[in-house]
């Protein structure tokens, strides 16, 4: 009887939770080509709706009705699973982030190795969809896509280890509550490599400028899924999306501190006491949000060696040399 | 942790994967409900950028994504030794530090001698 | 209802487990490996070690099975070979499977714990199992440790070799 509760919370939890997260993840989407092309000196989406704020409704129906191609000598059942398991892993690794304190629909212990391991799992999707496309360009797209994100996650991991070393624990609420016992309020002063590297490794992971040549139109046209169509290509693209948000929650909680504000910024504007947990929150994700789009508009791409360089050879020792200054340095303090 | 622990813990973790998995599926069915379907031979032919198909498929794998494979796994085992230090950092003492400490050195051996022997070189194409 | 959940995830193990042997295309097979890996990792959960199950799934599903799935695509096996020895045979495969099982329950059945002294149970509830897994570590066997790094040096050395060779 007990269980059966704990679903029904659940199944009500989840389905807020991912209500609100599926129009954010739809409304990025018209986001990133509104300021991208604001950063191009031109003007966006204008013509569905007022400023074209219902295009994203106008595309998911398009995609909708558009005809599935799956094409001749592919390995149906690997192209069709393909793109569901992408999705399933981008939207399972919301079920630990924690938008307040107590909203969070899974508080589990090992929150943070969840995330990471979830997200490992989303590289499977890339490996398969290209592999099944029987496409010489769909294939080489989708290894080199996997190449560069299992190369990252060491840079990810490890630029977290310092997090925990400050936290002493992987429970992701409890990583936010350690934050608001320093004065700064967030880990990013202290951690400043670790979010570096971070960062770094987080646009990398999800395949966003300066590092999405497997991607690219003008390199191999779209890469690893080219050969989706209609509603399989949007699984792919919300897929994308979901770990951008995931990506950037992540880094909210562990490095900006989450729901919480500075405690030195409430003692020195006492009204900001009011502020409600999630807004500070969502301010923070839509901050990383932006800089993912900021970048995607102002920087160049990376060469593919260029790319592998700096994930094995730049960041992991920026993020080893982090471990070991923060082991000392807590082991005075 | 006993039974009401791991149910009220980890039993919501399943139940948003199931739903995942769920939204994904039904999104491709009601897709599936309502789109046309007319394929013909040359729609369904591989997309190689609008030139026709030369017929094979690929040239030779290249082995150097095997090698970043390997060397991913070993770091991987090291990040997670990583983790339990890090997490009882406090608890462990002195000497744990250093073992640690020579844990990552041992690594950083293994890592340097890989950068030397340039197998972190992915070369120009 | 804990229970039933559990019962699912026993069983389906014994299905994935035969569909992943079953299965012509060894993509289809490592696609069943990896739901494998999953539900093994559930039964860790099952038997309290979460940091286990978490490591089960960012090493083994993550990264193990990666390197799997390359070995496949490198030796672009498309099926299968069908060769004429023994292990073909429905009494070959019968053989190693017995014996196997054999090994096995003759492996389970002579555990033995290990010593208590100061992780009691209270203590390991008191500051939860990973970080009990942690102090124990690195408390009690720091030479495992040692050995732990001399074992991931000798396949960075290895692979240097594969791959200086391979250029």
């Amino acid at each position: 009887m007990d269980t059966l509760y704990i679903i029904a919370i659940t199944i009500i939890k989840t389905a807020v939770y991912f209500g609100i997260l599926m129009l954010h993840v739809a409304y990025a989407t018209y986001a990133e080509r509104k300021i991208i092309g604001h950063i191009q000196l031109r003007l966006g989406p204008m013509v569905v709706g007022p400023h074209g704020i219902l295009q994203p409704i106008a595309d998911v129906v398009k995609l909708l009705f558009k005809e599935d191609i799956v094409p001749a000598k592919v390995d149906k059942t690997i192209f069709k699973i393909a793109p569901i398991i992408s999705l399933t892993a981008a939207l399972s690794t919301f079920a630990v982030i924690p938008v307040n304190k107590n909203w969070v629909i899974a508080d589990i212990n090992v929150g943070l190795l969840y995330v990471i391991g979830i997200a490992g799992i989303g590289t499977y999707g890339i490996i398969f969809s290209g592999w099944a496309s029987n496409s010489k360009y769909a294939f080489l797209g989708g290894l080199r896509s996997a190449a560069q994100m299992v190369s990252y996650e060491v840079a990810l991991g490890l630029s977290l280890v310092g997090v925990i070393l400050m936290a002493e624990s992987f429970n992701l609420t409890e990583i936010v509550n350690k934050q608001t016992e320093y004065w700064y309020g967030m880990f990013l002063f202290p951690q400043i490599i670790a979010y570096f590297v971070f960062v770094v490794a987080m646009l990398a992971e999800t395949n966003r400028l300066p590092f999405d040549l497997p991607e690219a139109e003008t390199e191999l046209v779209a890469g690893y899924f080219v050969e989706y169509s209609g509603i399989r290509f949007s699984l792919f693209y919300l897929a994308e999306y979901l770990a951008m948000f995931s990506m950037s929650a992540l880094a909210t909680i562990c490095f900006w501190g989450g729901w919480t504000a500075p405690p030195i910024l409430i003692k020195a504007f006492p009204i900001l006491e009011f502020v409600p947990g999630f807004v500070w929150f969502l301010i923070k994700v839509y901050f990383h949000i932006f800089l993912f789009f900021w970048l995607r508009g102002t920087l160049p791409r990376y060469r593919y060696d260029q790319l592998m360089a700096i994930g094995w050879k730049v960041l992991i020792p920026l993020a080893l040399v982090n471990i070991v200054v923060t082991s000392i340095v807590k082991y005075y303090y | 942790m006993g039974q009401d622990a791991l149910t009220q813990r980890y039993l919501p973790v399943l139940i948003v994967i199931i739903i995942s998995f769920i939204i994904g599926f039904s999104m491709l069915l009601i897709s599936r409900l309502i789109r046309p379907k007319r394929p013909y031979t040359l729609k369904l032919t591989p997309y190689e950028c609008g030139i026709p198909s030369t017929e094979d498929t690929w040239e030779r794998f290249n082995v150097k994504f095997y090698i970043v494979a390997l060397v991913f796994v070993i770091f991987d085992v090291e990040i997670i030794f990583l983790y339990p230090w890090a997490l009882v950092y406090k608890k462990i003492g002195f000497y744990a530090l250093l073992e640690m400490y020579l844990f990552i050195f041992i690594l950083l051996i293994g890592y340097f001698y890989a950068i030397g022997k340039k197998v972190f070189n992915w070369s120009k194409e | 209802m804990i229970y039933l959940i559990f019962a699912y995830f026993c069983a389906s193990m014994i299905g994935i487990t035969l569909m992943a042997l079953t299965r012509k295309n060894p993509v289809h097979s490592v696609l069943w490996l990896l739901l494998l890996f999953l539900h093994i990792a559930v039964l860790y959960l099952f038997l309290n070690a979460e940091f286990l199950a978490v490591v089960q799934v960012i090493v083994y599903a993550g990264a193990i099975l990666v390197m799997f799935l390359f070995t496949v695509f490198l030796l672009g096996a498309k099926e299968l070979p069908k060769g004429k020895r023994y292990t073909d045979l429905p009494e070959g495969k019968a053989l190693i499977g017995l014996s196997l099982t054999g090994v096995f329950i003759g492996a389970f059945s002579s555990i033995t714990t290990a010593w208590k002294g100061k992780y009691t149970i209270e203590y390991i509830e008191k500051i939860g199992n990973t970080k009990a897994l942690g102090v124990m570590l690195f408390n009690e066997y720091p030479l495992a440790v040692f050995l732990l790094g001399i074992i991931l040096l000798i396949p960075m050395i290895a692979v240097a070799v594969i791959a200086w060779r391979a250029k």
